[in-house]
């Protein structure tokens, strides 16, 4: 039997095993590092598996003897405490550290030191093995904008910043104003929206001249697309959560039939239904346009997620706030407004913010019924015969664009949740 | 002497099969105080909460300052306005300020103007001695004080009848004298009132009557002096035996 105690410090000699056991855990990941930044194997004189689990084992056993509890020195103590309590630990630590470190310098490669982005056409890149950026370079205005007229692209930009211009005016709402910004938003805000895009983006009066939904595109169409999906699917939802708990039979039964119906149907079906099978129901002659039709299409979709996400809030309230509330002589609607909802609201920030953000990454599926927003885009862009074979750089791409804007929701929504903390 | 502001005749009700009240009668004078006692489960909660109609009753007839509460009540807020309740969990608005708990109703439900309502709500405050803790929050306030809070915005929408639902059963020993002594205030200038509560010292000192209700019906209702003096049911008696 081998002693393997020879390998366990002890506090009166832990210092040269400390210097020992970094030198080995040293030696393990430098090794790594060297197969894999330069291509080195300098231990090719051993036998194949021996060689290739050679920095685990050594590592493994710098890990071993630096293993003392209590040892007197913080960060080596904090090593112990969390990456290195026991043998299989040890072996995962270093695992991961290895991992990181073979896939770098391929991804470094790839991404940014071999990739290319100058030129305007394919050639620029058939000599590189990298990345080719050149590639989202040629295609961001299809990506930002879709098959929107280049001319007019202007257009869309100024509608995007009046529409922010727009968002901030409930920052400047003071004194008796500011009793109205809750109608300003909820109400104003999504017609002052629809006019804005209905002129600027649409066109077809003051001398703008018209342009169908179906050139609309690219990131573009996704904020549109997500944006009036996003204002309109949550007091719709909150009404049907309210709904839902009513002791009326007929609202109850209706707002229950409605959820149910919505959460079983897939949305790809729903929005195939608004575009294929909706018309054939209307009056020849009436017409809605298509875009409008997927967007009130989500908004019924996802209206009766957000509408079971704020029951669970409103049924996390005691009973004792709606006893509070009625005593005071409050009816209903002023109870539901003034005491039951905020409370609920703040509540279900979390569950809410996870339906805006599935909201924003389902709007690609309008892609069957012929819309592109950014990822249609990459789509028609991967299969045009001049740019074949960029698919890669299009997903990595539109997942970048994809991460951030989710990731700025999610920022805001735990910003909210922090300001509307009261108790505790 | 005025009439009966609050008027109960053979009220009944059930909760499913299990009948909670019982042929209740039961009449209030204004300026009255009554104290209503019993063991727990004997129905009394549920007695005081079908004054302002938070429970249904399903017979009999409830009268409160003239009107009839039934299913046929168009108007269940306006009488709630006047009957200001109390509850053994305090019921304060989490997400509101002391002040805008007790300006709330006052704002919204009887149309008071802002400023107007806030004066009288920092009355009502100063009333129960908490003015100093009215730009905080409920969940910043001691048990004692919230209760007196509670009290203070059922104060400003200014009721006629006062309803307390075990105030002081849900606080700690030592602050059960600084509620109860809001509420001796409270008496003392002319409210009426009916408490649920188990304090008899409170009942001794502020009680006109005391009704003591045992597996939903009312055993015994007398003057206070009496009720305590020589209770003649013996479930009173013996009641006043485990409690005193």
């Amino acid at each position: 039997m081998i002693n393997i105690n020879i390998l366990k410090p002890t506090s009166s000699n832990f210092q040269t095993y400390l210097y020992i056991g970094s030198a080995l855990i040293f030696i393990g990941i430098f090794d790594v590092f060297l197969r894999s930044f330069f291509n080195i194997n300098y231990l090719t004189f051993l036998p194949g598996s021996l060689n290739f689990l050679f920095p685990l084992i050594i590592g493994l056993v710098g890990l071993q003897m630096i293993r003392l509890e209590y040892s007197g020195n913080r960060i080596v103590d904090k090593i112990n405490q969390n990456i290195n309590n026991n043998t299989f630990n040890a072996g995962l630590t270093l695992i991961i550290i290895f991992l990181t470190l073979l896939v770098i310098p391929p991804a470094l490669d790839w991404m940014i030191l071999e990739a290319t982005i100058s030129g305007d056409t394919k050639e620029a890149c058939v000599a590189t093995e990298g990345a080719c950026w050149t590639y989202i370079k040629v295609w961001f205005r299809r990506f930002m904008y879709g098959m929107y007229p280049n001319d007019f692209h202007w257009r869309i930009n100024t509608a995007f910043i009046v529409l922010i211009a727009f968002a901030f005016v409930g920052y400047f709402m003071r004194g008796k104003l500011k009793n109205y910004i809750t109608f300003y938003y909820a109400i104003l805000y999504p017609i002052i929206a629809f006019i804005i895009i209905n002129f600027l983006i649409s066109g077809g009066s003051f001398g703008l001249e018209w342009v169908e939904t179906n050139a609309w595109g690219g990131l573009s169409l996704t904020f549109i697309v997500s944006f009036f999906g996003l204002i309109f699917c949550f007091p719709l939802g909150m009404i049907l959560a309210l709904g839902r708990r009513s002791e009326l039979p007929i609202i109850k039964y209706i707002s229950i039939g409605y959820i149910e119906f919505w959460r079983g149907v897939p949305l790809i079906t729903v929005l195939f239904m608004s575009s294929v099978m909706f018309p054939m129901f209307l009056p020849s002659d009436a017409f809605v346009d298509k875009l409008i039709r997927v967007i009130a299409a989500i908004i019924l979709f996802e209206a009766a997620y957000v509408a079971e996400v704020i029951r669970g809030g409103l049924q996390a309230l005691p009973r004792g706030q709606y006893d509070a509330a009625k005593s005071l002589g409050m009816g209903y609607w002023k109870m539901q407004i003034f005491v039951i909802l905020p409370q609920a609201l703040k509540l279900v920030i979390p569950g809410i913010a996870n339906t805006f953000l599935a909201l924003v990454k389902d709007t690609p599926l309008i892609f069957v019924v012929g819309l592109s927003e950014v990822v249609g885009m990459l789509q028609m862009a991967k299969t045009n015969p001049k740019w074949l074979g960029y698919a890669m750089e299009g997903y990595i791409f539109a997942s970048i664009l994809f991460w951030a804007i989710c990731y700025a929701m999610s920022k805001y929504s735990q910003y909210l949740e922090l300001k509307y903390k009261t108790e505790r | 002497m005025s009439e009966s502001i609050i008027q109960m005749k053979e009220v009944n009700k059930w909760f499913g099969d299990f009948q909670v009240l019982k042929d209740i009668n039961l009449e209030v004078k204004e300026k009255q105080k009554i104290v209503v006692c019993g063991p727990s489960g004997s129905g009394k909660s549920t007695l005081i909460r079908c004054i302002n109609r938070l429970e249904e009753h399903q017979k009999g007839q409830i009268i409160v300052d003239g009107n009839e509460l039934s299913e046929k009540t168009k108007d269940i807020e306006k009488i709630r306005a006047e009957v200001g309740m109390v509850f053994q969990q305090f019921n304060l608005f989490p997400h509101l300020s002391i002040l805008d708990n007790c300006t709330l109703a006052p704002i919204w439900v009887k149309k008071t103007p802002k400023k107007k309502a806030e004066e009288f709500a920092m009355k009502q405050l100063e009333q129960v001695q908490i003015a100093d803790q009215a730009a905080k929050f409920p969940g910043q306030l001691s048990g004692g004080q919230q209760q007196r809070a509670a009290l203070a915005r059922a104060l400003c929408m200014e009721p006629k009848i006062m309803l307390f639902d075990e105030p002081t059963s849900a606080l700690d020993p030592e602050m059960i004298k600084e509620v109860l002594d809001a509420m001796v205030n409270l008496a003392k200038a002319g409210m009426t009132m009916i408490v649920v509560t188990h304090e008899m010292g409170f009942a001794k000192e502020v009680a006109d009557e005391v009704v003591f209700m045992d597996e939903g019906m009312i055993v015994e209702r007398a003057k206070t002096n009496d009720f305590f003096a020589n209770p003649k049911n013996e479930r009173t008696k013996l009641f006043l035996s485990q409690i005193l």
